[in-house]
């Protein structure tokens, strides 16, 4: 997992595999990011593969933190699989899909 | 695949990662936090919790929440009418307009309703509520299908399954505790009636007050120099306190006789062992040799003992420990017709008569405690405090009980290993 921030907008780079130990290294990244201001918040999944429950549930944590801070959260590069898991479970009506 | 079998795969992935969670012996907090995360994840539920149910405070406990805020209640009580629905329901998801005719409910509808909770599971394990889940919207938007209620279930029992266990091994550390705490307590009681008893012996005689006490602790000395563990000293003790328990069937006047007391009242004294041994016999002791203690502390070495004449081998090892201890007391206080001997007379004596007496290895433990007392090695004062400062620091005492201790157990002799056409080699 890597990161980066510009003009209130971070970007950050999940893994190849979100599960309990990566999900909660990108939920601590995205609470940092937006505690720090960031008003937009995208996660790119470019690199990944497969997202388990506890990524799916860590995931959700993330759109509740970032609804309550104001901020928009943006899921971009995801592979059909992991679009279809996310439509399955209506991740995908809370965020914007790039 | 169509979208059904992706939930049904997706969801049994997470019930498979749920039952390995549950059986490996993580932290339970922990555990009961990835489960959450574990069901929401499944069916992408937003928000909820897992509480723990206390059947003595009749309180659902939270254990786990999530994006509840932190308004949310983390304890709610129950009232017995709750409990019945819940037993009744059993685990089985219901919804939030049918949870609401319960009294608990409506105490915390608001706080409920404004977490747009949809689901209260109660968690029941053989037929006892062990806690409840609470869960909110899910992702989608759309209410909870009998699929998910499903699902839910599945989850619900290992969850459950999980603080049952917890529950149990919560009471059987807890009345663990509480019989080592009840343990404890009768030791406690059993060393305190043991140390009256030995006082009470030693009210009879007012020229040897104190003895049975010092003759314990001078037994307590030798088993911790001998090494023996610490049951096995506290045993020995006792067997010290109790040694002269036969002492208060023996008329005073022959106790405290203040001149040497005649064939006829020796006669009399002399049961006193026998007498300790019947007394002690039918009390159920921890320590078993403490009534053997009583019965052959007279007896020596060389078969010139009482009351039964017995031989080293045939004298049980705690008699021939309380022997020496109850001999030392004897040649080291003030009796009515002789002072105390002085320290180096009374390692003389030790010595001379190991082997006769006394059993040269008990001996050898117990001048290696005086000696490391007087040594500095053990700063204890264990000896100081029973004999007094003076006595302990008579003139040449260290030296004496050095020579003797080399005498008594002289150094190992040098091992020899053969060296082809040498001969016989010390090894340095």
């Amino acid at each position: 997992m890597s990161a980066q921030t510009a003009d209130q907008v971070s970007t950050i780079f999940a893994g190849s595999y979100i599960n309990k130990l990566s999900g909660e290294q990108i939920e601590h990244e995205c609470r940092r990011k937006l505690d720090a201001g960031c008003r937009e918040l995208t996660l790119d999944f470019s690199q990944t593969e497969l997202v388990n429950s506890i990524g799916i549930s860590i995931l959700l944590g993330v759109i509740d933190v970032a609804e309550k801070n104001g901020a928009k959260v943006v899921f971009s590069e995801m592979n059909e699989d992991t679009v279809e898991l996310f439509e399955m479970l209506g991740l995908t009506k809370h965020v914007t899909i790039q | 695949m169509n979208e059904p079998d992706n939930k049904l795969i997706h969801a049994f992935g997470a019930l498979a990662e749920l039952g390995h969670e549950i059986t490996n012996r993580n932290n339970f907090q922990e555990t009961i936090r990835t489960s959450l995360h574990l069901l929401s994840g499944a069916l992408g539920i937003r928000r909820g919790a897992i509480a723990r149910y206390s059947r003595f405070a009749h309180e659902l406990n939270m254990l786990a929440v999530r994006a509840l805020g932190d308004e949310f209640p983390l304890t709610l009580g129950l009232t017995t009418e709750d409990e019945r629905q819940f037993l009744a329901v059993g685990l089985n998801p219901i919804e939030v307009a049918q949870a609401r005719v319960l009294p608990f409910f409506q105490v915390y509808d608001a706080s409920f309703e404004n977490k747009r909770l949809e689901l209260l599971v109660p968690l029941v394990v053989r037929e006892e509520i062990v806690g409840a889940i609470f869960l909110g919207e899910k992702a989608t938007g759309e209410t909870y299908t009998s699929y998910d209620k499903d699902i839910v279930c599945a989850m619900g029992q290992h969850i459950g399954v999980a603080i049952a266990q917890r529950n149990l091994m919560a009471e059987i550390e807890r009345r663990s505790e509480e019989n080592r705490q009840l343990f404890d307590e009768m030791r406690s009681t059993y060393h305190d009636t043991v140390k009256a008893f030995a006082t009470a012996i030693d009210c009879k005689d007012k020229y040897t007050e104190g003895h049975s006490v010092r003759v314990g602790k001078f037994t307590e000395i030798i088993a911790t120099e001998l090494g023996w563990g610490p049951d096995e000293t506290e045993g020995a003790a006792v067997a010290g306190y109790l040694h002269d328990v036969g002492k208060l069937t023996v008329e005073r006047k022959i106790i405290n006789a203040p001149y040497r007391i005649n064939a006829k009242e020796s006669a009399e004294l002399n049961k006193h062992p026998g007498v300790g041994y019947e007394i002690l016999q039918p009390i159920h002791h921890p320590y078993t040799d403490v009534p053997l203690a009583a019965k052959y502390h007279h007896e020596r070495l060389d078969g010139r003992g009482y009351p039964d004449g017995l031989y080293d081998r045939e004298i049980p090892y705690i008699a021939k420990i309380v022997n020496l201890a109850d001999s030392f007391d004897a040649m080291t206080t003030d009796r009515p017709y002789k002072s105390r001997r002085p320290a180096i007379d009374v390692v003389e004596d030790l010595h001379r008569n190991s082997g006769r007496q006394f059993a040269p290895e008990i001996v050898t433990a117990f001048l290696s405690g005086m000696f490391k007392e007087l040594n500095g090695d053990d700063r204890g004062r264990r000896f100081r405090r029973l004999l007094g400062r003076d006595y302990m620091e008579a003139e040449g005492l260290a030296e004496k009980i050095k020579f003797t201790l080399n005498e008594l157990a002289p150094t190992t002799p040098m091992t020899y290993v053969a060296a082809a056409g040498i001969g016989d080699q010390p090894i340095l």
